[in-house]
């Protein structure tokens, strides 16, 4: 790496120069006229940079934030001025909420131009301030190289985020001195790796020892800091349960023992129990969100708390702590598990038992119509596991994450904290960018499919061997589910007039297959699996299944609904 | 301390002080933060400080704020160099408002006495008006405004409060002249 060079470039130059001294080598992006000289100077940087043109601007950042999650490094994402730059805010908005290192670069209009509403001009680093890390607006040719530097090291330190660097397309054209200091310096900014204070660590390493009945929930912060053994090491040398929050999915092996699933609105039974009777519980890299907690002040009402979290404002935001390490996941738990004890807590595992034996709550029941959940736990069944899961948002996104055993770690990308739907189709193409070699499911919905399956085109384009599994329940389920539940049935805007997912895949070039029957199911997974290249299932699904357990909103884990009577008749215990 | 004088500083505005970076829209970044987060800023006082490029910000925040979220979530902004709640420290805090008052010959003199119970200024007067300048905490002013209510206002303008910490210690830590990470984002960092 060329430390302290000078040299003279464009300004599209510089941030490809920038990109290589960051080790980027991969964009997604749409060019127009404000980020076109970017464009122009690709090809001088092809095959060092990669870049893969989306059909619309949302799937350039989304594609971005699922290659970030599952690669460990900033996603990088292109949009022109305008319309194009206000085309990833949903994308930007999404990193923001699940902490994903993001780097935006977007073409401006001419400074000439600036401040006087010219063609294609948004102030969309005015509209991104409250959805990014931090932005900028480079109006100095020679500022380029400071402000890449400064936002890659902003987005993927301390709690990673989205970072946007808005540069006019003039500004790109010009040329300077690229000058590439060998330090990041940035004086408002902290570097985020504080150690672990020692005392709040041995307070939690007693609050351990003297817990009869502590639980472990994860969060992404495990993903994020790579620290899937120190959580497996801690959970198994002090013998405590592990449940992980939604992002947290795949941050503990899915199959071991101690492992209890999700907890929260959709979450198990016996988890938001346990949390109710738990003596202790220890947040590791959690914001404590309230699809999480339910109505706080009744949230794990005899449980001290410790919390490790390295954002410092998450410390005492919504729950406080009765030991509170603000430092990286990993650090801290490394520093934890030098303090923890084997204890023997047969009692608490008894008590857990029971729970999951007498509140079954996830069973598949016995019918000739296809239910999701089928879908779901066949492609676990018939994938073994081995691929990572994409998800949309609604009733398919919590069934992925209730039937599905994650044992390989970070092989599950989905949309928590913001909840776009859309995320499904771009997610997956992100993520199989990143990994190659890995077989990417995307388990869609009909109606987040049909926001983004314009992508169908670039995902033929480069024959990228994605199976998408649309659970086609004909409704947009998790809404009709409210309506169902909460609205008194009136179902309203929520049927879908869906197409025919075959023939839309095909005319995309991709091909195409349907499961109606139940039977059909498993064979055709399998077909999809054996065919080398893009595959898209339309699994027509039975219409008005429930997401159970469910903790209404508003309502604490306390008051967490079992699956009705009537939708649990003839039981089958689906683990695997 | 008696619990009674605790809770009265307890109910008293949180006094937050920061130090920020001199650019533009950063403003923006921490009204934005307000904004969304719903914290209830009665006033907010920005000025150069004595360190070039940077600028110190005093914002008096409601009682009943959450004054440890609107630090921590403020201080997250990269452009927030150093921020803290200092109400709990021994600090003197300044106020200056300017008053517009219609005068008559019958009533500038009554004015000027009561300014000068205050120690406030003349600073224009006119044939039928008045501006008087006072400077002070925010009850000294309080008491001014009220008096001069039997009279006619025209015109009242307040600054709202700065504040600094007594004693010769900084308010702020010591800057080293750019903090400087060798760190390099890149494959496998975070
Ligand atoms: C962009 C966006 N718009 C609206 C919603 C609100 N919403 C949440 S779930 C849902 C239904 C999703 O339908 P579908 O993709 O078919 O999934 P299903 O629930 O049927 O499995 C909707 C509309 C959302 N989450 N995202
Ligand atoms: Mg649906």
């Amino acid at each position: 790496m060329a430390n302290g060079d000078k040299k003279e470039y464009t300004g599209a130059q510089m941030v490809m120069e920038s990109f290589l001294r960051v080790g980027v080598d991969t964009i997604f992006g749409l060019p127009g006229g404000a980020n076109l000289p970017l464009y122009d100077v690709l090809p001088e940087y092809y095959p060092r940079i990669k870049h893969y043109t989306v059909k619309h601007e949302q799937a350039a950042a989304h594609a971005a934030d699922a290659y970030a999650r599952i690669k460990g490094t900033a996603g990088v994402c292109y949009a022109t001025s305008g319309p194009g730059a206000t085309n990833l805010v949903t994308g930007i908005a999404n990193a923001f909420m699940d902490s994903v290192p993001l780097v935006c670069v977007t073409g401006q209009v001419i400074r000439a131009l600036i401040g006087r509403d010219g063609f294609q001009e948004a102030d969309i680093q005015g509209i991104t301030i409250p959805i990014t890390k931090h932005n900028e607006l480079v109006l100095d040719v020679d500022d380029i190289p400071r402000a890449m530097q400064q936002a890659f090291h902003i987005a993927t330190t301390g709690r990673p985020g989205p970072v946007l660097v808005d540069i006019p397309r003039d500004t790109l054209q010009e040329k300077g001195e690229f000058y590439w200091s060998d330090k990041v310096q940035l004086r408002g900014y902290r570097q985020d790796n504080f150690a672990p204070d020692p005392n709040e660590i041995q307070k939690a390493a007693d609050l351990i020892a003297q817990s009869e009945r502590p639980v472990i929930l994860a969060g992404h912060g495990v993903i994020i800091s790579r620290a899937y053994d120190e959580l497996l090491k801690l959970a198994e040398t002090a013998n405590i349960p592990v449940i992980t929050t939604l992002l947290g999915i795949s941050g503990f092996p899915g199959t071991h023992p101690l492992y209890l699933g999700m907890p929260g609105m959709h979450g198990m039974y016996w988890n938001n129990r346990a949390i109710n009777e738990a003596d202790l519980l220890i947040g590791l890299g959690v914001r404590f969100d309230d699809r999480v907690t339910g109505r706080l002040k009744d949230f794990a009402p005899k449980a001290k708390i410790v919390h490790i979290e390295i954002d410092e404002a998450e410390i005492g935001k919504n729950v406080r702590p009765a030991a509170a390490i603000h430092c990286d996941l990993k650090a801290g738990l490394t520093e934890l598990n030098k303090h923890v004890k084997p204890k023997e807590r047969s009692a608490w595992f008894e008590w857990i038992d029971d729970m999951r034996r007498n509140h079954p709550s996830i069973t598949i029941r016995e019918t000739d119509e296809v239910l999701p959940q089928y879908v779901i736990d066949s492609i676990y069944r018939e994938t073994k596991g081995d691929c990572i899961v994409c998800t949309g948002v609604g009733q398919h996104q919590m069934w992925a994450a209730q039937y599905f055993w994650y044992d390989k770690p970070n092989s599950f990308v989905t949309s928590g904290g913001l909840g776009t739907m859309g995320f499904e189709v771009p997610a997956a193409m992100g993520a199989q960018v990143a990994a190659p070699d890995e077989t990417i499911w995307s388990i869609c919905g009909d109606g987040g499919f049909m926001m983004t399956m314009q992508e169908l085109a670039t995902i033929a384009e480069y024959n990228w061997p994605i199976k998408f599994a649309i659970i086609n329940n004909g409704t947009l389920g998790m809404v009709r589910q409210w309506q169902e539940l909460f609205y008194g049935n009136n179902i309203v805007s929520t049927p879908l007039k869906n197409p025919d997912f075959v023939k839309l895949a095909e005319a995309f070039g991709v091909k195409g297959l349907r499961a109606e029957r139940k039977e059909e199911v498993r064979p055709t997974i399998h077909a999809a699996m054996e065919h080398d290249g893009p595959v898209v299932i339309d699994f027509r699904v039975h219409y008005d299944e429930n997401v159970y357990p469910m903790v209404p909103p508003g309502a604490s884990l306390d008051e967490t609904i079992e699956v009705p009577a009537t939708e649990t008749a003839p039981a089958q215990e689906v683990k695997a | 301390m008696t619990n009674s004088s605790e809770e009265i500083r307890k109910k008293r505005p949180h006094t937050i002080i920061a130090l920020v970076e001199d650019r533009p829209g950063v403003l923006n970044r921490i009204t934005s933060k307000w904004r969304q987060r719903g914290f209830n800023i009665e006033s907010l006082a920005v000025g150069h400080s004595e360190k070039p490029g940077l600028s110190r910000m005093t914002f008096v925040v409601d009682s009943d704020a959450n004054a440890e979220q609107v630090v921590r979530q403020l201080d997250k902004l990269v452009d927030i160099v150093d921020i803290r709640d200092i109400s709990h420290e021994e600090i003197v805090t300044r106020e200056m408002a300017m008053i517009k008052l219609r005068s008559t010959k019958e009533t500038r003199s009554q004015l000027i006495d009561i300014a000068e119970l205050f120690g406030a200024n003349v600073l224009d007067v006119s044939p039928d008006s008045l501006i008087l300048e006072a400077t002070g905490d925010e009850g000294k002013i309080d008491s001014f405004v009220t008096l001069l209510r039997d009279y006619e206002i025209i015109e009242l303008v307040r600054t709202g409060r700065v504040a600094m910490i007594r004693g010769a210690d900084v308010s702020h830590p010591e800057l080293p002249a750019e903090e400087q990470y060798d760190r390099y984002p890149g494959v496998h960092t975070w």
